[in-house]
């Protein structure tokens, strides 16, 4: 029997979906090992204590509240040290992140003050006596790593979407903790966060990706993706790295080896011919859609359904056919 | 690259893939996406020259003294063949800059000279072209009729016209090749170093090519040209003295043939691995293997034979008929790959979005400059039997 | 300003892997290797600091055997000016242990500015900048995509999911580098020739024990095959017919 500790993402006063698949996978790893507790830190603004329930509901035995005017924007420096604080004092087998850009920015920060090391992209875990052995992709998903990790406690940062998050409602008794570090006097400071349109889906979390690429022929005409977006209503829209390089959509948006990995349960292709940098980013997919002109394009080796043709014809016809389709729910 | 079959990798020193590798992607981030509509549009890529000399391509293997990399003679080849993998036009741009223009100022002229042209040469600030062809001598030099005639004060007045100039309607300077005083004998050649500016000159493009489409290739005239003693290069003397240089771009080509037969070999390749026919990749079929093997085969020997080249020409123990077998056999069987791949595509072989038919058409103009395959043919057959066959 | 820039050498990743005979490795035979992207470019924000400061002196250091010394010299050739090379056999997957020999040799450079790429397709970690400035004490800031630094101080931009942040940092720090930040420069053939006259100094890596070991490596399973539905928008019904009642995701 062991306590999990897990790392609940937050941003302002709202836990992200990869949050609570967080505390979701701590519960699964806790009662794989005998039925420990799981323990979620929650960092934030005021405002981010009431979130705290919603963590319960997923399994959280303890929800560690910290609360701080201080925390509007992610600050690296007193999420890691707090963070590495109660795991030290909490005496943890595992302690479970996300690998997203706040994740990847602040697990190897906990892990590296705990002395110990830490896999991030994790596909799956199980314990095993006294190593934990996680599933994680290398060479940009072409292999995939069966790793034992050895250390204690083990830290892992989990793949988004690879578990969903589900219920299991615990007591959720919640402690409140101060940050271990003032706020307003790292290091590093955040200035400005400046999010990229009001509700917009993340990539990593959102069930559905629309991606454009070249075969779209011009900025303006990702219009057409963000259409078809708009009907499914649960999606984001990325695009491959040529479209990025030419800055018709920001790097942020890029799919690929250099840019975000995406597992979605459904993604749609949209003039993309999947070059293997783009593939190395959507692979796991689960369920990959490809519009392209040219039918030996590499991306319908990989897709599930194609269609060949003409994307400026096709594209308008399924945004409209996703419509109907949605209507009919 | 699936294109190094006998692992010719392990045959280069580090410096060497690095120079290679360099090479390499700036031709595939650079020319690669550009080159087919350059080719369509008959015009060569300027806006490539300020990068290339950026990265020391011009008379790689010059003196660093001079402003160039000092690169040994496989590196150098190395840079001809990822060149000539993105197109004969841009690797002839840097063969004339390097090996036709620099080389022999740097063989052949004054201390003053080098000093003042090859850096400049280098960073691209200076384009050149070498003119020795002209209209009615072109495999035969030696009959050339354009002349120089001193003047009492030391100065020279050339008179002559000079066809098939790659770089000659772009070229700042041009290394023009002409007889000296009354002797009509091929002794009697030297070089000059002619600022294209020069009242008298003039260069114009030669139109309807279906070759070598992305290259300037020019009809230079020269009336009553008047260049101050300075102009001569003082070391020339004879046709022997062009013909070295014709030996150091021939060398380059044969490793540039070898750069546009792996483009080729590579398109077939992928080609043959996606294309569906009769529900399987025609690559699955036995006459396209019978074709990818015998192009590789080809192409494989073709490396072998431009990398020991190189070997013996840093060595310093190449000769001009060494490199005329290379020169022969590389451009011969480049063409005849670049034959094979577009006829392997089909259709779509004849497009410029695919590069096979673009090299074929390239590879001809290759074939026939700098010793025609023929030329090349009569001078290995004197070598081996000591009997010329160019003279009644 | 003293800058370090750690590079790593990774494998092209266009190949189909295969599994090495212990099953725990991958077979080398036929992969050519090259410095990671994300290196390259942090080796690229560090030449441009130093070009526009007019000062300052660019070091690069890899672990790793012997042939790592290639990347090195890839980074010297764009134009750093030295390099360090701690050597081991073979690059561990643990970023812990790679970090901690790392922070080691960094501590005693007494750097202003440590750059890393924000990760490396290979291992696909991208733990080892964070948790070298975590070793080292100093501030991090990860997968920045611009950088701009003056009088011991600098901001830059970091991408997350559907936002941007934009950090203000002191020196000395800690930075990884994501794309976007720059295009890195090819080493130009002159910079070929002078790299091999920079110094490149060779010791061994001080490596602890690794807490995570690489037990099995294996291909994942391939996409079973798809189909093509039809051609242009007549075969759209059928498409989201499919999707409704075989995929399930509608």
């Amino acid at each position: 029997m062991a306590n999990i500790f897990a790392f609940v993402e937050t941003r302002g006063t709202d836990i992200r979906k990869v949050g609570l698949e967080a505390v979701t996978a701590a519960r699964m790893l806790a009662d794989g090992s005998g039925g420990g507790e799981v323990h979620a830190l929650l960092l934030g603004p005021p405002g981010i204590a009431a979130k705290a329930p919603q963590a319960a509901q997923h399994g959280a035995d303890v929800v560690i509240v910290v609360e701080h005017a201080g925390l509007a924007n992610y600050n690296a420096e007193v999420a890691a040290s707090t963070t590495a604080d109660r795991i030290k004092s909490g005496g943890y087998r595992a302690a479970i992140f996300s690998t997203t850009a706040q994740g990847r920015d602040v697990a190897p920060r906990v892990a590296a003050r705990l002395g110990v090391s830490i896999v991030t992209d994790v596909l799956s875990f199980e314990v095993e006596g006294d190593a934990i052995v996680v599933r994680h992709p290398v060479n940009i998903g072409k292999v995939i790593a069966t790793l034992a990790i050895s250390a204690t406690p083990a830290v892992l940062a989990m793949r988004p979407n690879v578990i969903s998050p589900a219920e299991n409602p615990k007591a959720g008794k919640v402690e409140n903790a101060q940050p271990s570090v003032d706020p307003g006097a790292t290091r590093v400071k955040v200035t400005e966060t400046r999010v990229g349109g009001a509700g917009k889906l993340d990539l990593a979390e959102a069930p559905v990706v629309i991606a454009g690429g070249r075969g779209l022929k011009a900025a303006e005409n990702f219009k057409l993706v963000e259409d078809l977006a708009d009907a499914f209503g649960n999606a984001a829209v990325g695009a491959t790295r040529a479209v990025t390089d030419d800055g018709w959509r920001p790097h942020s948006d890029q799919i690929g080896q250099t840019g975000r990995l995406v597992s979605p349960e459904l993604y749609i292709a949209v003039g993309i011919s999947g070059a293997v940098q783009h593939l190395a980013g959507m692979r796991t997919s689960k369920t990959i859609v490809a519009v392209n002109k040219d039918k030996d394009a590499p991306i319908f080796k990989i897709a599930d359904y194609g269609i060949v043709g003409d994307v400026f014809e096709i594209v308008p016809a399924l945004t409209a056919a996703i419509r109907e389709a949605k209507k009919g729910h | 690259m699936a294109t190094d079959f006998y692992n010719i990798d392990s045959a280069l020193s580090e410096e060497e893939r690095a120079v290679r590798d360099t090479v390499r992607a700036f031709v595939d981030e650079k020319v690669l996406p550009i080159i087919g509509d350059c080719y369509i549009e008959g015009r060569f890529p300027k806006e490539l020259i300020p990068e290339m000399a950026e990265l020391g391509m011009f008379g790689a293997n010059l003196p660093e003294e001079y402003g160039c990399a000092g690169l040994n003679n496989v590196s150098y080849g190395l840079i001809m063949q990822e060149l000539e993998r993105g197109d004969s036009g841009v690797r002839s741009f840097a063969s004339v800059q390097g090996a036709l223009v620099m080389y022999p100022i740097y063989a052949f002229g004054s201390e003053e000279q080098k000093r003042h042209y090859l850096p400049k040469m280098a960073s691209g600030e200076i384009i050149g072209c070498f003119g020795l062809t002209e209209p009615d001598y072109g495999s035969n030099p030696s009959g050339m009729i354009t002349t120089a005639r001193e003047q009492k004060d030391g100065s020279w007045v050339i008179n002559g016209a000079k066809m098939w100039i790659t770089n000659g309607s772009t070229a700042q300077v041009a290394i023009i090749w002409a007889k000296t005083g009354d002797d009509k004998s091929d002794k009697s050649i030297r070089g000059f170093i002619v600022p294209t500016d020069t009242p008298g000159f003039s260069g114009k493009d030669q139109k309807g090519k279906l070759s070598l489409r992305a290259s300037d290739t020019s009809e230079l005239v020269l009336q009553d040209v008047k260049l101050p003693a300075t102009a001569l290069l003082p070391k020339s003397g004879g046709i022997r003295s062009p013909l070295m240089c014709l030996t150091q771009a021939r060398y380059g080509i044969s490793w540039g043939a070898m750069g546009a037969a792996m483009a080729c070999y590579e398109e077939a390749l992928d080609y043959a691995g996606n294309r569906v026919m009769f529900g399987k990749p025609i690559g699955g079929f036995q006459i396209q293997q019978q074709r990818l093997a015998e192009m590789l085969t080809e192409l494989v020997k073709g490396q072998l034979l431009a990398l020991h080249l190189g070997r013996l020409k840093d060595a310093g123990t190449f000769t001009p008929q060494q490199v005329s077998l290379a020169k022969r056999n590389n451009v011969s069987i480049a063409t005849d790959i670049a034959r094979e791949a577009r006829r392997l595509l089909g259709a779509n072989g004849i497009l410029a979005e695919y590069s096979s038919m673009r090299h074929m058409a390239n590879l001809e103009s290759v074939y026939t400059y700098e010793g025609t395959h023929d030329i090349h043919t009569l001078i290995l057959g004197q070598a081996v039997t000591g009997l010329s066959a160019f003279e009644g | 300003m003293k800058i370090a820039v750690c590079v790593k050498r990774v494998p092209d990743m266009d190949v189909r892997f295969k599994i090495g005979g212990d099953g725990t490795s991958l077979d080398e035979a036929g992969l050519k290797f090259d410095i990671n992207d994300f290196d390259a470019w942090a080796v690229e924000a560090a030449l441009q600091l130093k070009e526009k400061a007019g000062a300052g002196e660019v070091t690069v250091i890899s672990l790793g055997p012997d042939v790592v010394q290639e990347t090195i010299r890839k980074a010297l050739s764009m134009g750093a000016d030295k390099g360090v090379h701690l050597k081991a056999d073979r690059v561990p997957f643990d970023g812990f242990t790679i970090a901690k020999a790392l922070a080691e040799e960094l501590k005693a450079g007494a750097y202003d500015l440590v750059l890393f790429g924000k990760i490396s397709p290979d291992s696909s970690n991208g733990v080892v900048g964070p948790m070298v400035a975590e070793l080292m004490g100093v501030p991090c800031v990860t997968a920045i995509s611009s950088l701009e630094i003056a009088n011991g101080r600098g901001t830059a931009k970091r991408e997350l999911e559907g936002a941007q942040e934009m950090v203000e940092f002191s020196l000395p720090v800690v930075l990884t580098v994501d794309e976007g930040l720059n295009t890195a420069r090819y080493p130009s053939l002159k910079g070929i020739m002078a790299a091999k006259k920079k110094p490149l100094e060779s010791k061994p890596a001080q490596l602890a024990e690794p807490q995570v070991k690489v037990r099995k490596l294996e291909l994942p399973p391939d996409r079973k095959a798809g189909r093509i539905v039809g051609e242009g928008a007549a075969a759209v019904p059928e498409l989201v017919r499919l999707l409704q009642t075989e995929a399930k995701v509608l």
